[in-house]
């Protein structure tokens, strides 16, 4: 027996095999440098007034869920509605009348940044955007 | 042998002593340390009412129909975005009207004088005292706060109406449908509510948190009053014990905290 180690058709099995690399990578490059851009969420005048979040940018960008979360605890559950920063500002513990009041545009500020980043809170079909009732 | 029995007993005092000391040095190294970054403090506003157990007595007498109601019904619906459904299997209630003989168990009012049969009576959560709701909630999204109001946290309603089968008042209502189509005039303060959550009376809670009265009794004329049913000062105190006043189906033992001047 002799060691034959030909393959049979060489030019179609490469051919095929560029073609599968083609296709299996094709939402690689095809969205090569199209990455849409993170959104720079606007800051409405009333909040940049304000000049100062309830806490400092930073902690706001990446826990804003969690001080959430911990007012509407606190206010349904426990009673307290006010909330005092580490700066000794007081602050009345609710997302409408607290958030929205500085950050009065939802849509360029909240919605923004959640569409980008593919999440949609379920807040809204309760807690109103004041500016949508009118 | 004696001699590290000695040994022991006082190696043993000093260990003790040390760690009694713990504590307290903690608290001398935490203190003047962490002054300048202190965390944030969650507290109740400086004008918040404050009770043991908040009661509504309603005055009756001062009642002639229904269209008397109609205005404290509407102040309450207005600022907590009750929606109006025309279809009765979908309404929304969080005060309503109800004939005398539906609200109140007939065997112990039988013989009660003809005009309070006629009444329309004011019906709303009784916040009772053993609420039937705060047992069954599986969620405990339905409980009771400090002061006697038993509270939803629609955060936490799964929609599973056990609690509408538990309450013997009739005081819940289920969102069958999206409610936010039928509320006339938004009030963007207050949240609304959305399909598949129950929902009912909250004595205001959020007014109570500023100062405020509950709606229905600041639009109702001195129909009706609401205090502290702990303090013997108390408005509704001293109306209850110059006057003959009842409570729903007191034979089930709810215990509720809304009574009726009749
Ligand atoms: C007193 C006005 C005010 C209130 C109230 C307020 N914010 Fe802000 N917020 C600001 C300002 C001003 C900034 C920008 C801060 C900066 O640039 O340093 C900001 C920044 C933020 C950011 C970061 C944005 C970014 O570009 O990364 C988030 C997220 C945010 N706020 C969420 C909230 C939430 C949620 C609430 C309610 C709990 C809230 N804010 C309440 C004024 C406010
Ligand atoms: C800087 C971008 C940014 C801004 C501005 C922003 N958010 Fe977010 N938010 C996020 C991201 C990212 C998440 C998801 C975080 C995660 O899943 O861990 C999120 C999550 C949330 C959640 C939790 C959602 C869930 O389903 O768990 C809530 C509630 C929320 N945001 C409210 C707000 C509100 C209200 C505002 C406007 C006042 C706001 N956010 C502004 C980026 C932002
Ligand atoms: C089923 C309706 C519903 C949904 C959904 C809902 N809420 Fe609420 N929320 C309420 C109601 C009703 C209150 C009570 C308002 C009060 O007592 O002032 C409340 C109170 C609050 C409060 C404190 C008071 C205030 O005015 O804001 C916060 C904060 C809050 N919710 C945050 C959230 C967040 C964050 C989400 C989404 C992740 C959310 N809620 C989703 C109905 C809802």
């Amino acid at each position: 027996m002799t060691n034959n180690k030909k393959i049979y058709d060489k030019g179609m099995v490469i051919i095929g095999l560029c073609i599968f690399v083609v296709v299996i990578t094709f939402p690689f490059w095809f969205n090569f440098g199209n990455a849409a851009p993170a959104p720079e969420p606007k800051i409405a005048d009333k909040a940049k007034a304000a000049k100062e979040c309830v806490r400092p940018k930073a902690f706001m960008k990446v826990e804003h869920m969690q001080i959430l979360n911990e007012w509407r605890d606190t206010v349904v559950r426990d009673a307290k509605r006010i909330y005092v920063n580490s700066s000794g500002k007081e602050f009345n513990m609710s997302l409408t009348n607290t958030c929205l009041d500085c950050h009065t545009e939802k849509a360029e500020f909240c919605d923004k940044c959640h569409d980008y980043a593919s999440v949609s809170p379920y807040c809204w079909e309760c807690h109103i955007d004041p500016k949508e009732t009118k | 042998m004696k001699s590290s029995r000695r040994k022991f007993l006082k190696i043993a005092g000093v260990s003790a002593l040390g760690l009694g000391a713990k504590p307290v040095l903690d608290v001398l190294a935490s203190s003047g340390e962490h002054e300048a970054t202190s965390t944030p403090e969650i507290k109740k506003g400086k004008d918040a009412l404050t009770a043991k157990r908040w009661a509504m007595v309603v005055d009756t007498r001062k009642i002639e129909s229904e269209e008397d109601l109609k205005p404290i019904i509407e102040a309450c619906h207005k600022i907590h975005n009750v929606p109006d459904l025309e279809n009765k299997n979908h309404e929304i209630k969080w005060i309503w009207a109800e004939e005398f003989q539906h609200g109140f168990s007939t065997q112990e009012y039988e013989f009660a004088d003809e005009r309070v049969k006629h009444l329309p009576f004011l019906t709303l959560c009784n916040h009772c005292e053993n609420a039937a709701c705060v047992r069954v909630c599986p969620t405990k999204a339905t409980f009771k706060r400090e002061d006697g109001i038993v509270l939803m946290d629609f955060h936490r309603c799964i929609g599973c109406r056990f609690c509408m089968a538990a309450c013997p008042y009739g005081s819940r209502s289920f969102n069958f449908r999206d409610p936010r189509p039928f509320i006339k005039e938004t009030n963007p303060e207050f949240p609304t509510r959305t399909k598949g959550v129950v929902e009912k009376c909250n004595f205001c809670a959020e007014r109570l948190a500023v100062g405020k009265l509950p709606a229905c009794v600041e639009a109702s004329n001195g129909v009706l009053t609401f205090g502290d049913l702990d303090d013997p000062e108390s408005e509704v105190r001293k109306l209850l014990k110059t006057n003959y006043a009842i409570r729903r189906k007191p034979a089930l033992g709810a215990g509720p905290s809304v009574f009726y001047i009749i």
